[in-house]
Order: C-alpha cells, then structure tokens, then sequence
C-alpha cells in the first residue's frame, strides 16, 4: 500500500507530512496522521459516522479548519477518527476571491476505556505548514500544537 | 544574522533590515546554543519587526521555537500605534502554574502519600476528552467567562484569600463573551474543571532547598519538608479555538502579506478586530482562573479528607505564562500603558507595584517555574531590575529539547514510574505512552534556566521544591 502519511521530528510539537494524488485525498490522510498523534487510529471501531462541511479562504487555512474539526469532535462529541471515508472540494470564484467547500465524511467511535488515548492536538497551526506538488501528486506538511 | 554578546548572560541582534528595534536573549552558553539549533532567535527577530513594538523584542532562558512568536518570548506594543496578536499569546490561553502551601511535613503523608495521590487522581479529571464533573449551561459559562475565580469562589470553590493570592485576582476586566464563536464555548463546555494532557501535572511537592529565607517566609514557605501542591494547566479547548478562531479572522481582514511568518498574524490593538480578540482572550484568561480554582479546591477536598485535616493549606500564588496584559511601564523616561505579550513568560514584578497582593507587595510577585515530569520546580520572586530588562518577565519552565517520537523511542513509561518510584516519586497517569513523552530528560535543564533568571536578575531565587507525588493528565 502506497504511503499515507509519516510522523516527522519536531523538538516540541507534532509534525507530519500527508501524502496523496489530489488535496482531497492529502487532507484525508492528514486526518489520520493527527488522530495518530493521539491514538491508533487502526484500532478505532467503525460504529458512528460524522459528517464535516466547512469553507475556507485558501488551501492552508482549510487544511487548519478541517483538522481543527476533528479536535472538535473529540472534546465536544468525544469522537475518535478511525477512517475518512470521502472528501469533496469545490471552488468558487466570489468577487475575485476563491472560496474552497470542503465536505467530508468521517467514521469512527465513541472515547471509552477500551481505547488508548496517550496525546493530546490542542490546535492546528500554519508554522512550516507546505503544499507541494510531487511526481505523481500532492505532499502536505502540518505542524499542530500540543 | 548577528548575535553579539553583551555581557555574560545577555545577548543581542542588533537592529537591522525590517526590524523596528533590537531582540535580546538572556542566556547562558549552553541554553544560547539550544536556541540557536532551531528558530528561536528568526523569530525573536521577526517579532522586532512588528508595529509599534517598544524597547527590544525579548527572549527569556528557557526560549525554544513557537509559531509565529518564539516559546520565552516577551514584546511589548504601544497601545495607540501597536498590535495585539494571537501568536504572541500561544494557543493555550493562561496556561500557568498555582501553588498551594501546606503545615505538613513530608514524613506527616508519607503513610498515605499513595492515597493522596490515587484520591486526588479520582477526583481531578484528567487526560484527553476527559469532562469535567458538571454539564455547563451556556448562561453559566458565561457568568464564568466575565468572573474568572471569583465565580468559582462564589460557587464554594475555595475562599476570597485565594483570590487575593491570584494574578488579577483570577477575573481579567475586560473579559467579555460576546465575541466567542460557538465552537470556542462549545469546546469549553464540557471541560471545565479538568487538568488536560500533555505537560499539564499536578504535583504534591516538598521543600527541598530555600535560598532566601526572608522572602520564602513572606511566601508561606517555612522550612524544608514541607509538603506544597502545584497545579499547572491552562484554558483547554476554549482557549484553542479562541485562538484558531482570531488567527483566521484576522488573517481573512488583513491578509498575511508583508509578514515574515503567517503565524505573525496580528490586529491593530485600537482596531474592532483586536479588541474583540483581547476581550475574548481576557475571557479565557478567565476561564483557566476559573479551572485552577476549583481544582485547588478539590486537591483541599482531599488532603482533608485522607489527612483528616488541610492543616494550612492555602494558596502562595496563581500565574498566568501565556497572555497580553496592558501593563504600566518606563519607556525613555515616561511612564506609559502598554500592550504586553508574554508567551511562555512569567510576570515578575518587584515590591511595590501596586498589582501584586498586598501581603507581597514588600517583597515582590511571587513566581513559579514548573520543571519537567518528576524533576525539581522553583519559586523565585519578582524584581525591580525586571522593569528595565524585561517588562517584568522573566522564564516560565524548562522547555523541550527532544521530540516527542525520540522521547517515545528511548523511554517507556512504565519504566519511567519504576525510576521515579526509586527515588520516592508515586506517579499517577491516564497514559504510559503520554508518560514517556514527558520524560524529563526530553527537556532542558530547568536548574540553568532558573540559574540566568536569578544572575540577571529577571526574578531571584527563593526556593526549590521537588515532587513526592505526580498525576499526569
């Protein structure tokens, strides 16, 4: 299986960088990569389906938006990502501007002492955050706060 | 870039390019090689380069790379010409550290030294997604968001002395909750009352060396042995999404052009945009007040109920080390109001400055430093030198030198509790993974961090604490 993500070195917080053909399917793999940073997200039980739909102004500040969702959830709804089933872009071009809607549809499960929870993402931050194109796709790189 | 030494803890970049005014590090050979290994000082740099900025942009010991702002980094910003910004704060609003004193000696809890621990971690919510006791209304949230500690205190959540020993008295008065997203109060809803993860501990403490008798007494502080609780944790998710939320608004309104870092982002302070930033940073200043309160409260409960007694228990101090205050100081010569950001700093202000508690108005604020998991902690006190070298600020911790991922290849953490159980350390934790993330030895020697503070006199030494007991989130 081709490579999803991978965990960088960062002296204080978590980095990793999410692989994928288009942004779509970079931000899918970036949400696996920040739920990794606090449990497995292997391991997660496929028992509840969210769905997430948000805006942004750029590719970076969606890419904040949409990994912020998942704290979101977690600490609101206490939902565990297990898998990213989808995610669609559309842009819209408004008084000169590009509007990226993202729609995204996640499953998982709920938190509960079956699983280990060993870190915590408190936000997602633009530092030496990078959307680059590569040979055949795309390459995201996050640094979250922790 | 240019990096002169001025004296033997103080170094500088002298004002070049873009930048308005010079940076400053204070730091010792070895923690200035630290901060030099990653962007610690491109960004102290980068922050001199800010509107309105006053004096120096100031880098305090224990410095490492943030976004934006550097970890340890100070800047102060003329109210009328200067800027507020989010990334001169840090995500997790007040984050800071209160301190509790007690009448025991350690050989007093030894016997039940592991049920106050295990109580106190029963009674303490702790780790990730971990709610608090209560379900919160959004009405009482925001009564909590405008009063800080002194709601807490109304709900029978500790006493009046404990605010008098609070910084702003745990209630920040120009809090207000209108300007919070939803998903901010929603993330604060349901964490109210809980410790969090990461390098947030509560620790039971003993005295293990006092280096200023005189001052140490005013604190509460009498002799070694004696038994103090620390308690440090900050704002939770409230704060987080407080400032997700103003880094985009602010970055929608003005644009990140010109800036050399995104995370630079900032707001006029006189601007709509910045005071509904500042007012609802004050409200989660607020909050984290609020949290400390009635986890002190708690931690009471129990020495109470496990001892018999909470003989002497009562508050030193609670500080805020991430947050912009407007603070009076000097600049060439005239007293001004100005806009401080600390970020991983801790206000130290010397005797007499009328925003300290009367009881230690004599002898200056009292400052605590965290160490890492299972390592010493300080209390210093706040100097009157500190105005003129750093707006009365001085480090706030150890700070990191290995990554998470090393730290999780070297260290196990059951391994980590059997050590510390060796030395006489009960280690109480919601994750072994968590745990060896933490470990101490992924972070900086916090005796050369506290070593500058007291030569330079950003805050004297006055006692070292060591822990007998450690709850991580």
């Amino acid at each position: 299986m081709e490579k999803r993500y991978e965990i960088l070195e960062h002296m204080a917080d978590g980095k990793f960088r999410a692989y994928g053909h288009n942004l779509e399917e970079c931000l899918a793999n970036a949400a696996l990569a920040l739920a990794s940073l606090m449990w497995d997200p292997d391991k997660i039980q496929p028992e509840i389906g969210e769905s997430i739909r948000l805006e942004a102004t750029s590719p970076e500040q969606l890419t904040v938006k949409f990994l912020t969702e998942l704290i979101y959830l977690l600490e609101v709804k206490s939902f565990l990502l297990g898998r990213v089933n989808g995610v669609r872009l559309e842009e819209e071009k408004k008084n000169g501007k590009t509007i990226y809607h993202l729609e995204a549809e996640v499953t998982g499960d709920r938190l509960s002492g079956q699983y280990e929870i060993y870190g915590q993402v408190k936000a997602v931050t633009y530092n030496e955050m990078k959307i680059e194109r590569t040979g055949d796709g795309l390459v995201l790189q996050v640094v979250v706060d922790m | 870039m240019d990096l002169v030494r001025v004296s033997e803890f103080i170094w500088e970049i002298p004002k070049s390019g873009e930048m308005r005014v010079p940076a400053r590090i204070y730091a010792s050979e070895k923690l200035i090689e630290l901060a030099r290994r990653d962007q610690t000082l491109q960004q102290a740099r980068n922050v001199a380069c800010l509107p309105g900025i006053q004096r120096m942009s100031y880098v305090m010991p224990d410095a490492h790379q943030g976004y934006g702002f550097p970890i340890g980094g100070v800047a102060a910003f003329d109210l009328e010409e200067g800027i507020i910004s989010p990334g001169g704060v840090g995500y997790d609003i007040n984050c800071g550290v209160r301190l509790l004193r007690t009448d025991f000696k350690e050989r007093d809890i030894t016997a039940k030294r592991k049920e106050l621990l295990a109580e106190v971690f029963k009674e303490v919510p702790a780790g990730v997604g971990k709610g608090g006791i209560t379900r919160l209304s959004r009405s009482v949230l925001k009564e909590i968001l405008v009063k800080g500690a002194e709601w807490a205190v109304e709900q029978g959540y500790g006493t009046a002395e404990d605010l008098d020993r609070t910084e702003e008295r745990g209630r920040m008065k120009d809090a207000s909750w209108e300007f919070i997203s939803d998903r901010a109060m929603e993330r604060g809803i349901p964490q109210l009352g809980t410790l969090g993860a990461g390098n947030h501990f509560l620790e039971i403490q003993k005295v293990d060396e006092i280096y200023d008798p005189e001052v140490a007494r005013a604190f509460g502080i009498n002799e070694k042995e004696q038994v103090l609780v620390m308690i440090h944790c900050g704002s939770r998710g409230l704060g987080h999404q407080i400032a997700t939320d103003y880094i985009e608004l602010m970055e929608n309104k003005f644009g990140f052009k010109g800036l050399p870092d995104r995370e630079l982002i900032n707001a006029p302070f006189r601007s709509d945009l910045g005071q509904r930033y500042y007012k609802s940073m004050c409200a989660a200043v607020n909050y984290a007040f609020a949290n400390r309160q009635m986890i002190a409260h708690w931690v009471r409960d129990v020495f109470a109920r496990v001892m018999g007694s909470a003989k002497g228990m009562r508050q030193i101090y609670d500080v805020c080390h991430n947050v912009a205050k407007v603070e009076k100081h000097t600049v060439n010569g005239k007293g001004k109001l100005l806009c401080i950001h600390r970020k991983g700093a801790t206000r130290s202000f010397g005797p007499g400055r009328p925003e300290i508690p009367e009881v230690y108005r004599g002898v200056g604020q009292p400052v605590l430093i965290p160490g890492s998991m299972g390592t010493a902690s300080y209390i210093l006190v706040g100097t009157k030198e500190a105005e003129e070298l750093s707006f009365s600020s001085t480090a706030h911790g150890a700070g990191r030198v290995m990554s998470r991922n090393e730290a999780l290849r070297r260290f196990r953490g059951e391994q980590i509790r059997d050590e510390l159980a060796r030395k006489g350390v009960e280690l109480k934790a919601t994750s072994w993974k968590g745990v060896a993330e933490e470990a101490s030895a992924a972070y900086k020697d916090v005796d050369e961090v506290v070593r500058v503070s007291h030569e330079t006199r950003l805050g004297k030494l006055v006692a070292r604490v060591v822990p007998i007991g450690v709850m991580k989130g």
